[in-house]
């Protein structure tokens, strides 16, 4: 177990820059994603750790040393890949088996810590089969064995569930999180997958266009998002323009054409004074109500429904409020609004968030 | 018609021209020879048919015959060996090359585009008494007398290679693309140096095309006639050229249809057991 230092990565392929000086902080024994859209170097990151890629600029740290110049067969890292990537030509057994081959276990031991590895990944009986026969949340889960067998000193997975049906996906994340916790391994975790990043991780990196745009928990990511596009891609936010009146006691006013001064908790405002800002109002927190209703301690708004997206337990509204068109995800009470429904818009002050406008 | 009745038809409709071409130009021409190999051929010079078994029991029973079949699938096995040992790090360098692959894969089938005749000829012009090997020697004082390269069982190897090392590249280059990159990955960060991921994921997952090309290569090396004819020597003569000599020479249609045959049973047995083993799907997509 080993904590990870990303020292000043640049990372360029030609004259495109996949990874613009990158700094990061992996304590040990954390469960740290990185999460952005494809082609935001999320991946490359992962690789350059790994030693599957030489970063162009930079310094790589695994427990404190640097590892540049170590390749990868000597950096004892525990890789899963989103395809699995077992050896078809082996058995399950001679697949997890592999890396022990290289790390003078005694022969008598290697049986007992592979048996080990498939009872943590509750696949005990497989042994003698081949990666072929198995279903692909069962490879799936070999192939974590298989990376965690040689006890690594960090635990790199690359979307390893993003093969997987939606169902599964969910099964094996908590798997996932479970067998990680129990271990207590390192852990670089890569999705696109926002939900995935928010119910694992201790940490969340948030990475566009090669840049790191934020690290926080998942809470902070969520609720005090560093930037408009953190703001979008961890769940759908409505971005509106405004003005920065001030500071007025814990709160900081901002002033909106559509909801007037709205006063967003000074945490939540990273550090806005006065000027332009931009206020984040996520859609699950904007909820429609039928004219009339109790709106105490409310910002409110009238609107119209112009577009109803049912979704079972959930069902997202776009509402027309003049020229502006918002998002509002919402439970089910009954049945949703029709289209076309005069409604209340509303939401409280607090569950906004403020940025520092264009 | 019922739709299933439709559906079941079309396939034997898209395919009917190539079976009738196979039917007309391979099969019915198989069965001529067959018959043939049972006719006689008398002392006149004329054939007479009928069901004599002379020919089977000279071709089977001649020490001549016998010995020729065994250097014949010699040579085809020694050109085989040359050909994996040559083509196998050329189809790797290939495969795992960036970017310009396409064009290295044109330089291979480049020589296809002219005639294996001058293709095997050329060797005369590079290796004979007066050609730019001897010239070069003769030329630098390491010689004084040109050497006699030529006509002998390792010239004829040596043509062979020229002729179907592309066909070994080609079928090993196809298994290696088909290798998922990420297995060799998975290899090195388990511990595994490159020679020993290659050792223990790459080569027997190419093991395949490597079969595959080796069967081509030994087919086709153990049914030729032209290469040791314009390389070889008078004893260098491989069972393809007893057919010929039997057929075109002495105009024998009877018992050279019997040594056909008998080359293509033996050279039938060996495509069998690849294909009880490794399946023909393999050889088809290095044919692709």
């Amino acid at each position: 177990m080993s904590s990870v230092t990303l020292k000043n990565i640049v990372k360029r392929f030609g004259t495109f820059t996949a990874v613009h000086q990158a700094n990061l902080e992996i304590p040990e024994g954390d469960f740290v994603t990185l999460l952005g859209p494809s082609g935001c170097g999320k991946t490359t990151n992962l690789r350059m750790i790994a030693g599957l890629l030489d970063p162009t600029e930079g310094e790589i740290q695994i427990g404190g040393k640097r590892v540049n110049d170590i390749p990868i067969h000597k950096r004892n890292l525990g890789i899963v890949f989103q395809n699995y990537a077992l050896f078809p030509h082996k058995t399950v057994a001679e697949n997890v088996a592999f890396g022990l081959k290289y790390r003078d276990v005694p022969k008598s031991e290697v049986a007992s810590r592979v048996q080990a590895a498939l009872d943590l990944v509750q696949l005990p009986d497989v042994g003698d089969r081949y990666p072929k026969a198995l279903s692909g949340g069962q490879q799936q889960r070999i192939a974590l064995a298989r990376a965690i067998v040689i006890e690594p000193d960090v635990l790199l997975l690359d979307e390893p569930l993003s093969a997987l049906d939606a169902n599964l996906r969910e099964d094996m994340r908590v798997e996932l999180k479970r067998i990680q916790s129990q271990i207590g391994v390192t852990t670089v975790f890569v999705t696109h997958d926002q939900s995935e990043a928010l119910a694992m991780s201790d940490k969340i990196v948030v990475m566009s266009a090669g840049r790191i745009e934020q690290v926080g928990t998942p809470e902070e990511v969520y609720n005090t998002p560093a930037s408009e596009f953190v703001a979008n891609f961890l769940g759908a936010s409505n971005i509106l323009n405004g003005t920065c009146l001030g500071k007025t006691g814990s709160d900081v006013a901002v002033e909106t054409p559509l909801f007037g001064s709205v006063p967003v908790p000074a945490g939540k405002a990273s550090g806005l004074d006065h000027g332009p800002a931009k206020l984040v109002l996520r859609s699950e927190k904007l909820t429609l109500l039928a004219p009339g209703a109790d709106t105490t301690g409310m910002i409110t708004a009238p609107a119209t429904v112009e577009t109803v997206d049912y979704q079972g337990q959930t069902v997202r509204y776009f509402i027309r409020m003049g020229d502006t068109q918002l998002q509002a995800i919402n439970l089910i009470d009954e049945r949703p609004f029709p289209e076309g429904t005069e409604v209340t818009a509303a939401f409280r002050a607090k569950d906004c968030a403020a940025l520092p406008g264009a | 018609m019922s739709v299933e009745a439709r559906e079941a038809r079309q396939p034997w409709i898209l395919l009917s021209p190539a079976l009738t071409a196979v039917a007309l130009f391979l099969f019915v021409p198989l069965l001529f020879i067959l018959v043939y190999s049972f006719w006689l051929r008398t002392a006149t010079g004329a054939d007479q048919a009928g069901f004599y078994l002379d020919n089977w029991r000279e071709a089977l029973t001649d020490a001549f015959y016998r010995d020729i079949l065994f250097s014949t699938l010699r040579i085809a096995a020694i050109t085989t060996l040359v050909c994996a040992l040559m083509g196998y790090p050329a189809a790797y360098f290939i495969a795992r090359s960036k970017g310009n692959k396409a064009i290295l894969l044109l330089l291979l089938m480049l020589p296809f585009w002219i005639s294996y005749i001058i293709r095997t000829m050329s060797w005369i012009n590079i290796l004979g008494v007066s050609g730019a090997l001897n010239t070069f020697l003769l030329w630098t004082g390491i010689i004084t007398d040109p050497i006699q390269m030529l006509y002998n069982e390792t010239t004829v190897i040596l043509g062979l290679v020229h002729f179907l090392l592309p066909f070994m590249v080609l079928n090993v280059f196809v298994s290696l693309e088909g290798i998922d990159t990420n297995l060799e990955d998975a290899a090195n960060s388990l511990g595994a140096t490159r020679w020993e991921t290659f050792l223990q994921v790459t080569l027997p997952l190419s093991l395949p095309g490597l079969a595959a090309g080796g069967l081509l290569c030994f087919v086709l090396g153990a049914g030729t006639y032209i290469t040791p004819l314009v390389l070889g020597g008078p004893r260098d003569a491989m069972f393809a050229n007893l057919v010929f000599e039997a057929i075109i020479t002495q105009l024998n249609w009877p018992l050279g249809s019997a040594l056909s045959l008998m080359l293509l049973a033996v050279l039938g047995v060996l495509v069998m057991i690849y294909n009880r083993y490794l399946g023909m799907a393999q050889l088809m997509k290095g044919l692709g």
